[in-house]
């Protein structure tokens, strides 16, 4: 089947019940996205399909195909992924990083449709996303920054 | 498709060959210097009778490394980079490391780039990246390596010029000749440079304080930042390689299972299954070898997984198929109500008692926690040529290549070890079990390129857990409301159990974990041990034994205060009494971190100030709507010092949220600070976390969460809205540094319940909280 990932089109030879995680990582070698809990629990496989979160580790590859996949190998190349990147580095938000690509994908995915978001909306859009580092201050924060709002916690 | 049994590589129920593992071997050396133990593993690091201790870096495996030409390689286009032998696991350590060479070497940061070390202890010194110690142990020899290249640079410099060495001076990147205006920069002179004698320790140039550029300075990015939100960082779930093929097992859900039979026949059919292996069984010692199980092999993990479903196994569960944990609780309450075995005792704790105007007593409990480091265990391996290569996140190193190299029955040169980024480590991945499963697979294989995938399940079912204890604490308080006298029986299975026969107490570096070690002012204490079977694999959890120990006394000592009308903070300080420095051997803490104890004295007056700092910063004595309340912990650990104060409101129904989380923290010299607070904002997170819902349990031998809807963990709604963090500056750089990646844990578990005490009433002696506070 063909796929259309961060802007290319991809034929991929799959089992169509596989998940869209393990054929990005496994078959194609595309790495970034993150193995966490395969029970979309943990969102360390967010990537956006058709701009929106989803966790890739449920998704079986034939829903994905036909939709506009955005991994955090391509989410750079758009205007709140660079942001939300930059803000991520400013803020050192990293620790161990594992996850830190689950969380950029699901921040993606919030300011693209709230551009200003609310503590309560950070809260709705994040908590899917586990750092067991415990990041999450420097989270909100960087995804304020990324969104021009003041960082103060509210 | 076939099932192929592969023979077990070595006969069953013996192990491979005790040696080396080296946080193991450490490990025993210090249960052998209190003299509790038989010799038991080799005797390489074994304190010898009449030999000096060893302390801090001396006294683990293969010590320290100082040698430039080791960790700092200078290229012609002037890029610096740094060698890290330590594993970086989010503490920062790949920013850490270049942070104290580039300083004392006058780079430029833009210029500097970081490089793993393959576990190599001869040539790098000890990698084992446990016990909040990589810079402690390594900030002197790594200034040295710093110093010495840029001497050699000036050196260099000053050869070419035909000048004095004592006229040049490195600055930002360049050599430079005052008197005549001449630079050369670092990539110019690094050729010859190289070709120079490195320095003597004795003639080395260090710099002083005020002479840092990077040292204990803020805003220093982090090396891998970019790699990091881009997706480029590689962890130990990322090498690939087109060949490669991807494993799961099936593993002993009791510890020390063996299989009776299994039937693979539905699995070996699955799509994309490619082969199916039986593991050796389980040795009789668990140290860090592979559980006994079942794997599949299969051309992406997800197939792995889906046949995996298929297989059905018959197990004899051996002898710990029946342990439970609530009439395993019910046993350690029992052992916590008779005398134990006397760890420490002065005064007479009994005849207190009597002359009391009040005894006051309590009971605490802890459970086992996961570590559920976000990136659960795997690992890949191949062999090519006879050579076997690992890509693995291990916090220990060598330990992973012995271990592989044992298990293959390969000579240990002809194993190397690539450390990847560790996707979370607290302790988890100082047991490399998995690597050796991969490397395993790869020679079943005959070499082919093997990734094995623990998934979620298989982590929480098969963790090195930390410990479950229950801690039991008595006191004796005068008619003013004074503490005269203390009881406290801590008892805990213990993860010496991992290496040898169950020692059935807590050794010494438990027992040193705020147990034994309590720097308080009390004149009758008795501190007692009673004894514990561990019926699963016991490992290191992030700060390990004070979790508990901190959790009892710091909980206890809260309802002391309220039970005498006083007011926590100022009976807390009255408790720990003037500022003094305690000979931790005086405490008959034989341990000590492995450090000096006159080196690392137990510093009340320390301890104090953080006190003092935090609830002056925290605002303490606010006065709150029921509801909403403030708690107060400090402890002493890894060399450190910290309290914590953590805000919390409870709503009608129970719920408990943490608007504010202040910590107050002392470690001495801090290299770079932003990775300190860092650790403290996660250290919050994880108490908070481990609090609120950290629990393992098991019922016939079997651990009962499956994922994370069963063990919980803090999510970002969950999380403190706000961290308020106060480093206590060093009063010098001559003073020693403590650990900071784990002594932020354990003050705020009894923080929180403290704070719910004061909100709510409630006092909680049982972890974790979940719907307590309703």
């Amino acid at each position: 089947m063909q796929l259309q990932i961060n802007e290319q089109l991809i034929e991929v030879s799959a089992d169509q019940d596989l998940s869209l995680l393990w054929v990005l990582r496994d078959l194609l070698g595309m790495t970034g996205t993150k193995f966490g809990c395969g029970m979309a629990l943990c969102g360390a496989c967010t990537v956006l399909l058709d701009g929106k979160a989803v966790r890739s580790c449920v998704l079986p590859v034939s829903q994905a195909a036909g939709k506009k996949i955005t991994t955090i190998e391509g989410v750079g190349s758009t205007p709140v992924g660079a942001a939300l990147q930059a803000a991520w580095q400013q803020i050192n938000v990293p620790q161990c990083g594992y996850c830190q690509a689950g969380q950029i994908m699901s921040a993606a995915a919030l300011l693209k449709d709230t551009p200003h978001p609310s503590d309560a909306d950070i809260d709705a859009a994040m908590s899917g996303n586990i750092c067991r580092c415990g990041t999450y201050v420097r989270i909100r924060a960087a995804i304020k920054r990324a969104a021009g709002l003041s960082e103060q916690a509210k | 498709m076939n099932v192929v049994v592969k023979p077990a590589i070595r006969p069953e129920g013996t192990a491979p060959e005790e040696s080396g593992n080296l946080s193991r071997r450490e490990f025993l050396a210090r249960l052998q210097a209190v003299g509790g133990l038989l010799l038991i593993a080799d005797g390489s690091s074994i304190i010898k009778a009449g030999e000096a201790p060893k302390y801090g870096a001396d006294g683990m495996p293969h010590g320290t490394v100082d040698n430039p030409l080791v960790f700092v390689n200078i290229s012609e286009d002037g890029l610096v980079t740094v060698v890290v032998h330590r594993s970086e696991m989010g503490q920062g350590v790949r920013t850490g490391m270049p942070i104290i060479v580039a300083d004392e070497l006058e780079a430029d940061w833009a210029k500097v780039r970081v490089q793993q070390a393959p576990a190599d202890e001869e040539k790098f010194g000890n990698q084992d990246t446990d016990g909040s110690r990589s810079t402690r142990h390594f900030i002197e020899p790594m200034r040295r390596c710093g110093a010495a290249a840029r001497m050699m640079l000036e050196q260099a410099a000053a050869l070419t010029w035909h000048v004095p060495v004592t006229e040049v001076r490195a600055v930002n990147h360049e050599v430079v000749h005052q008197k005549s205006g001449r630079k050369l920069g670092f990539g110019a002179l690094a050729r010859p440079a190289a070709k120079l004698p490195v320095p003597g320790r004795d003639t080395l140039r260090l710099k002083s304080a005020a002479e840092f550029r990077y040292m204990g300075k803020g805003g220093m990015p982090l090396l891998d930042g970019e790699d990091i939100v881009s997706g480029k960082a590689q962890y130990g779930i990322d090498p690939w390689f087109k060949d490669m093929l991807f494993a799961v097992i099936e593993r002993s859900p009791v510890l020390g299972g063996k299989i009776l039979r299994y039937d693979a026949d539905a699995a070996g059919k699955s799509p994309g299954v490619v082969k199916i292996w039986q593991l050796p069984a389980a040795t009789a010692t668990a140290t860090f070898h592979p559980l006994a199980g079942v794997a599949v092999i299969a051309n992406s993990t997800g197939a792995a997984i889906a046949a995996r479903k298929l297989i059905k196994i018959q197990w004899d569960d051996g002898e710990h198929g029946s342990y439970d944990s609530d009439s395993y609780r019910a046993g350690l309450e029992s052992a916590a109500n008779k005398p134990g075995q006397v760890v420490r005792e002065s005064g007479d704790v009994d005849k207190a008692f009597q002359s009391a105007a009040r005894v006051v007593e309590a009971e605490y409990y802890i459970p086992h926690i996961a570590h559920a480091t976000m990136e659960p265990p795997c690992a890949v391996a191949r062999i090519v040529d006879g050579k076997c290569e690992v890509w693995a996140p291990t916090q220990a190193p060598q330990a992973t290549r012995e271990d592989v190299a044992k298990h293959l029955g390969m000579p240990f040169d002809s194993v190397t070890v690539h450390v990847t980024l560790l996707g979370g480590g607290f302790g988890r991945k100082s047991m490399p079990d998995f690597a050796t499963e991969a490397a395993l697979l790869s020679q079943m294989m005959e070499g082919r390129p093997i990734k094995v995938m623990w998934t979620r399940e298989d982590d929480l079912h098969h963790d090195f857990l930390h410990t479950v204890s229950v801690e039991h604490l008595k006191a004796g308080v005068d008619a003013r409301g004074k503490v005269t006298s203390w009881l406290h029986r801590s008892v805990a299975p213990s993860l010496a159990a991992l290496f040898g026969p169950d020692p059935k107490h807590e050794v010494p570096p438990e027992l040193g974990m705020g147990f034994i070690n309590l720097p308080y002012d009390i004149p009758n204490m008795r501190l007692e041990n009673p004894q514990a079977i561990a019926h699963c694999r016991i490992g290191w959890f992030r700060s390990v034994s004070n979790i508990p120990h901190a959790f009892g006394i710091q909980s206890f000592v809260a309802e002391l205060a309220a039970g005498a009308g006083q007011d926590h903070r100022d009976f807390l300080l009255d408790l720990i009494g003037q500022p003094r420095l305690i000979d931790p051997q005086s405490l008959h803490d034989v341990w000590n971190h492995g450090e000096s104890p006159q080196r690392y004295p137990v510093d009340t007056g320390r301890l104090r100030g953080v006190i003092e700092t935090v609830t002056k910063e925290a605002s303490w004595g606010r006065k709150f709507e029921r509801g909403h309340g403030l708690g107060l912990a400090a402890h002493y650990s890894f060399l450190s010092y910290a309290a914590a104060v953590v805000e919390v409101e409870v709503d009608s129904k129970g719920l408990v949220t943490v608007p504010r989380v202040d910590i107050a923290f002392d470690c001495g010299p801090q290299v770079n600070p932003d990775r300190i607070r860092a650790q403290l904002e996660g250290a919050a997170v994880m108490g908070i976390s481990l609090a609120m819902y950290g629990e393992i349990t098991f019922k016939r031998g079997r651990s009962q969460q499956d994922n994370f809807h069963q063990y919980r963990v803090t999510r970002m709604n969950e999380a403190p809205r706000e961290i308020h963090l106060h480093l206590i500056p060093p009063k010098d750089w001559n003073m020693p540094l403590g650990g900071v990646g784990e002594p932020g844990v354990p003050p705020i578990a009894p923080a929180l319940c403290n704070a719910i005490f004061a909100a709510t009433g409630k006092r909680i002696r049982r972890l974790p909280i979940r719907g307590q506070a309703s």
